[in-house]
């Protein structure tokens, strides 16, 4: 059972993407994927200025257990990255929709965002999956 | 459909997310394989492993047979109780299974194996026993518990039998029985404890009374980087039947001496012995950032030297670290490639960590 934060859109690969209003957007992991993958031991970031295309690849977030791909809900470029993981990458299993926070990006085409699932789309997704 | 152990039922209880493994489903961990590790590591911890074989040997070619069937000699056995860890192979020298076998008396021995092998190495050790006078029980009757950790032994020997009670006094590697209970100062993890094997319609309530007195449940995913960072092999991983001992790192378990005693696979491996070709088994401990990870390959420059056999991440040490096959004129370090990228690893001897710590200097 999931219970989604309402300000944000999600992913079906399962990050959350919040418009910040200042034309920035913040994205990382549910809380839902941090429990499928377990503790995490290491986060490997975009770089800033890194270009990324909506669906591919950009981080890569390693569990006890595995490797697992974070894919861009949205094309854009990379403003920021959130340091605090490098040296703890827990800080995604503690706080995954808050301070567990991946990357900003400012978006190409906020009309990607549509496109997108709202809380209650990934609520139905993840019960579907359980 | 997977088997379940006779302790299923509390794993669930206890909030377990079970995985299959070797046939069984199994508990990967009860909410964080982190803490599980350190509980372990500064505690007490318990796992079930109940899904590994208990094999009685009895009769009385059964001290021939042995000697016949394992690399290691249980010749070396003298005193009741007393185990052996030893490598089981086939007529290449390549490991059928890894195994502990204890010395319960000259016509009685006891094995046990892993789980996935189970129906394979029962099969191997009824068609090896032509001509040896035995008889092979697997006593699925019995559950197996592993309760380690420097608390450990403090923490179980009040729930024991007064005989049992005298565990405490078990130097590393001996076992004491009393009826169909059975305990053992061996283990998977580094650290000090028990291994008991317990009567199945007993296990639940065992289980229960361990953790009622402080012993925390870790599941497998614990047991992987506990074992890991303890040096210690896994089979179907670090070794399997096209490896021999000699490049898993187990050249020490390869009991040589008498030079007359003919074990299964030892033509082959006295080759292999004097091949200066032959792979190195080696520990990595990763300088660069990243997670080592199973089959990962290796290089030293633009040449590739060899692959991953076991990795992960090392909660002792907060670093990456693995088991790796390499070519012999390894250096003292070499490159890991991570999706794509060449990422440097220090090449050292296993194990990494064992009671509570660090035993590398990094």
């Amino acid at each position: 059972m999931s219970n989604a934060p309402t300000d944000r859109r999600y992913a079906k690969s399962h990050e959350w993407i919040k418009d910040e209003g200042d034309g920035s957007l913040t994205i990382g992991i549910t809380d839902h994927a941090q429990e499928l993958l377990g503790d995490l031991v290491f986060v490997d970031l975009p770089e800033v200025g890194q270009s990324l295309d909506a669906g591919g690849d950009c981080a890569v977030v390693e569990s006890v257990k595995a490797a697992s791909d974070v894919y861009s809900p949205v094309s854009g470029e990379v403003i920021a990255i959130n340091d605090v993981l490098d040296g703890a990458p827990e800080t995604i299993n503690e706080d995954a929709f808050g301070d567990g926070w991946m990357f900003k990006v400012k978006a190409s085409d906020m009309s990607e965002l549509n496109g997108l699932l709202d809380a209650e789309g990934y609520d139905a997704l993840v019960a579907e999956e359980e | 459909m997977n088997k379940q152990t006779v302790l299923y039922p509390k794993h669930q209880q206890m909030g377990a997310k079970l995985v299959p493994f070797g046939g069984w489903d199994m508990p990967l961990h009860y909410g964080s394989q982190l803490q599980e590790h350190h509980q372990v590591r500064q505690d007490a911890g318990m796992f079930d492993v109940s899904h590994m074989t208990v094999v009685d040997l009895q009769g009385p070619g059964v001290k021939s047979y042995l000697r016949h069937l394992l690399a290691n000699d249980i010749d070396r056995l003298k005193n009741q109780g007393k185990a052996l860890y030893s490598c089981m192979l086939n007529e290449q020298g390549g490991v059928v299974d890894d195994l502990i076998v204890y010395y319960l008396g000259d016509e009685w021995y006891r094995m046990v194996v892993n789980a996935g092998t189970t129906e394979k190495d029962l099969a191997w050790m009824e068609k090896q026993s032509a001509g040896f006078e035995l008889k092979l029980t697997p006593r699925r009757d019995l559950a197996m518990i592993a309760v380690q950790g420097p608390n450990a032994k403090s923490k179980t020997l009040p729930l024991l039998s007064e005989k049992l009670q005298q565990a405490g006094e078990l130097k590393p590697f001996n076992a004491l029985a009393d009826g169909d209970w059975f305990v053992a100062s061996t283990g998977y993890t580094g650290e000090d404890g028990f291994e008991i094997m317990v009567p199945g319609d007993r296990a639940a309530d065992f289980w229960q009374a361990l953790s009622d007195a402080g012993v925390a449940p870790c599941g497998l995913g614990a047991r992987d980087t506990l074992r890991l960072e303890a040096g210690m092999n896994l089979y179907g991983t670090d070794m399997d039947e096209t490896i021999s001992p000699l490049e898993a790192g187990l050249a020490w378990t390869v009991a040589w001496e008498p030079e007359e005693r003919q074990f299964i696979g030892r033509e082959p491996l006295e080759a292999q012995r004097k091949d200066p070709q032959k792979k190195k088994f080696i520990g990595l401990v990763l300088t660069g950032r990243g997670v080592l990870r199973n089959h990962l390959k290796l290089f030293s420059g633009e040449q590739e030297i060899g692959e991953i056999t076991s990795g992960g991440f090392s909660p002792t040490l907060e670093r990456s670290i693995a088991f790796a096959r390499v070519s012999p004129d390894v250096g003292e370090s070499c490159d890991v490639e991570i999706r794509g990228k060449r990422v440097p690893a220090q090449v050292v001897k296993p194990p990494f960590a064992r009671q509570g710590k660090a035993v590398l200097a990094l």
